[in-house]
């Protein structure tokens, strides 16, 4: 064994337990930060199996939700958070694409400038903001100029995620095609081709990987939203059925969650579906992180492309 | 002298302050390769680039003088710019496949040039490839993606791929520089091959290069063309103290 020379020793020994108490702090920050992350799982997970022992499948999957009479059938809840994130994703996902296009490829630098942050802004409006926006504007507009017989429905709810996902679905894909180099712009006009043509021929696929992700990320807050969804969409437990459903009320898992969850008795069978609709929703927010993930894997393993 | 395909007249180009081309005047051979070289920065790749009207999304810069493409004007009012690209074909110094496989690729510009013979692409596709010197290699893989070929390979793609519109002018900016010795003799001898249909320019990435496949050589230096004339005499003799002390290796 090497004997460290006496003058080295003398030198660091005072920093010694400095240096210990630092990294034994961070250590256990970063350890505890791990162990909340792994006790709201196991909560979550003893809260909400109970759930799917208490209740028949039978029920649990069926359309009733009538938890005051025993029926805790989830799909109307599934399938309103299914169509009103999907309704949204069909919304905002060209109107990112096109907007984020814009930003990067067309507007001139000062407008660019502009727009970025705004864009930036419009992520941090707070979401029972635009859940009292939804209610007295949208709704009156959608209720007269729709027909519906209600302005609380899957589309006004739909309209309000789309606006909430925007800004994630802008910068994402904006990020994706500023990655694009410039010389696959240079090689297709160096081709004859316009800036219209490259940029719908050779710019966005070769950001696809990037523009896919956003719609994902976007998805991901979209799917998570409670406090808007739960102030616009009218909250009726049905089973959307037809393409008239888009005009009629719904109620997503989230919504339920929050509405009910304040009512239930502790431990009852209906507490226990509520942290199950909680578990449901993890796992599709989970498998939808992993989709993201392997894509972004799979980005750079490739070098950034395609 | 030959007729001159290129007329590069009294170009001046700036950027913001700083004169990046000084007062060029040189005329182009028709059906022969013409090298410009010299040091890095010395304009040769942006004068490349100016045939081609590709600096024309570059803000803060102005241009002064003229060029001619055939008898055209390129920088007079209202000339349509994508079809005189399609008149100046443009391979860069990194092989950059389009996504999409290698028949994609090569008809890109055809199809965009509203081209939609299916008989008329396939022969654009073996005509332009053969010109290439690649048609061999890939004809049995064609609906392959393009990045999955070789280095060597997929230069040779974006030559064929700039052929496919049978350009008049066909501009090559060190467009062997990712390459191996044996895909840049490739490139080389595919490059003597298309002379007899094709006016080429290229910006060599060496002077050897350039002395191996010029029929025409110009020498800039800081923006400035100090010398220019038939290849062998640039190379060889030069007339200007600057371009022999650069082609022996002197400085550079």
């Amino acid at each position: 064994m090497k004997k460290p020379s006496s003058q080295t020793r003398v030198a660091r020994l005072p920093s010694r337990p400095l240096e210990f108490a630092i990294e034994s702090l961070i250590r256990v920050l970063g350890f505890s930060a791990i162990g909340f992350v792994t006790l709201i799982f196991i909560f979550l997970l003893t809260e909400g199996l109970p759930a799917f022992l208490q209740v028949r499948p039978g029920n649990l999957f069926s359309t009733r939700w009538y938890p005051t009479f025993d029926l805790y059938g989830v799909l109307p809840l599934i399938s309103g958070s299914a169509l009103v994130t999907i309704t949204a994703m069909l919304i905002a996902f060209p109107m990112g694409l096109f907007t984020a296009v814009f930003v990067r490829e067309v507007a001139p630098n000062w407008a660019r400038e502009v727009l970025k942050p705004l864009i930036e802004v419009l992520a941090g409006i707070p979401s029972v903001v635009l859940g009292f926006f939804g209610m007295t504007m949208l709704a009156p507009i959608v209720r007269e100029v729709l027909g519906a017989p209600t302005g609380l429905t899957a589309l006004t709810g739909a309209i309000i995620l789309a606006y909430m996902s925007l800004p994630t679905i802008i910068s994402v894909a904006e990020d994706a095609l500023d990655a694009v180099p410039k010389s696959y712009r240079d090689a297709s006009l160096a081709m004859g081709a316009t800036r219209w043509q490259t940029i719908w021929r050779v710019v966005v696929p070769s950001a696809r990987s990037g523009i896919l992700m956003a719609l994902m990320l976007g998805m991901g807050r979209a799917i998570g939203e409670t406090m808007a969804v739960m102030m616009v969409t009218g909250n009726a437990a049905r089973m959307p059925e037809g393409l008239q459903a888009i005009l009629k009320p719904v109620r997503t898992m989230t919504a339920t969650i929050a509405a009910e969850m304040g009512e239930v008795a502790h431990g009852s069978t209906h507490y226990h579906v509520l942290f199950g609709i909680g578990l449901i929703l993890f796992a599709i927010t989970f498998l939808i992180n992993l989709a993201v993930a392997s894509m972004m894997f799979q980005k750079r393993s490739r070098g950034g492309l395609r | 002298m030959v007729k001159a395909q290129v007329r590069i007249q009294e170009v001046t180009y700036r950027y913001g302050s700083r004169v990046v081309l000084r007062n060029v005047t040189l005329d182009i051979p028709a059906n022969q390769i013409t090298v410009f070289f010299g040091p890095a920065s010395s304009g040769k790749t942006t004068l490349l680039r100016l045939i081609n009207r590709l600096n024309d999304d570059i803000s803060g810069t102005s241009l002064s003088g003229h060029i001619y493409v055939g008898d055209q004007d390129i920088y007079a009012p209202g000339v349509d710019v994508p079809s005189l690209r399609r008149r100046v074909g443009m391979v860069f110094a990194l092989p950059l496949p389009l996504p999409g496989t290698i028949r994609e690729n090569v008809l890109y510009g055809p199809k965009l040039a509203g081209i939609r013979s299916r008989a008329r692409l396939e022969e654009i596709l073996y005509k332009s490839l053969s010109q290439a010197a690649l048609w061999d290699e890939v004809k049995d893989r064609l609906d392959d993606r393009a990045s999955a070929l070789s280095g060597g390979q997929q230069q040779r793609l974006c030559i064929a791929r700039s052929l496919a519109l049978e350009p008049e002018v066909l501009l090559l900016d060190e467009p062997t520089s990712g390459l191996d010795p044996i895909s840049t003799a490739k490139v080389e001898q595919s490059l003597l091959a298309l002379k007899e249909h094709y006016t080429i320019i290229i910006v060599p990435h060496s002077v050897q290069q350039g002395a191996r496949i010029a029929d025409y050589a110009a020498f800039f230096l800081m923006g400035e063309l100090v010398e220019h004339g038939p290849g062998v005499q640039v190379f060889q003799n030069a007339r200007d103290r600057r371009t022999e002390d650069y082609v022996t290796g002197r400085f550079g």
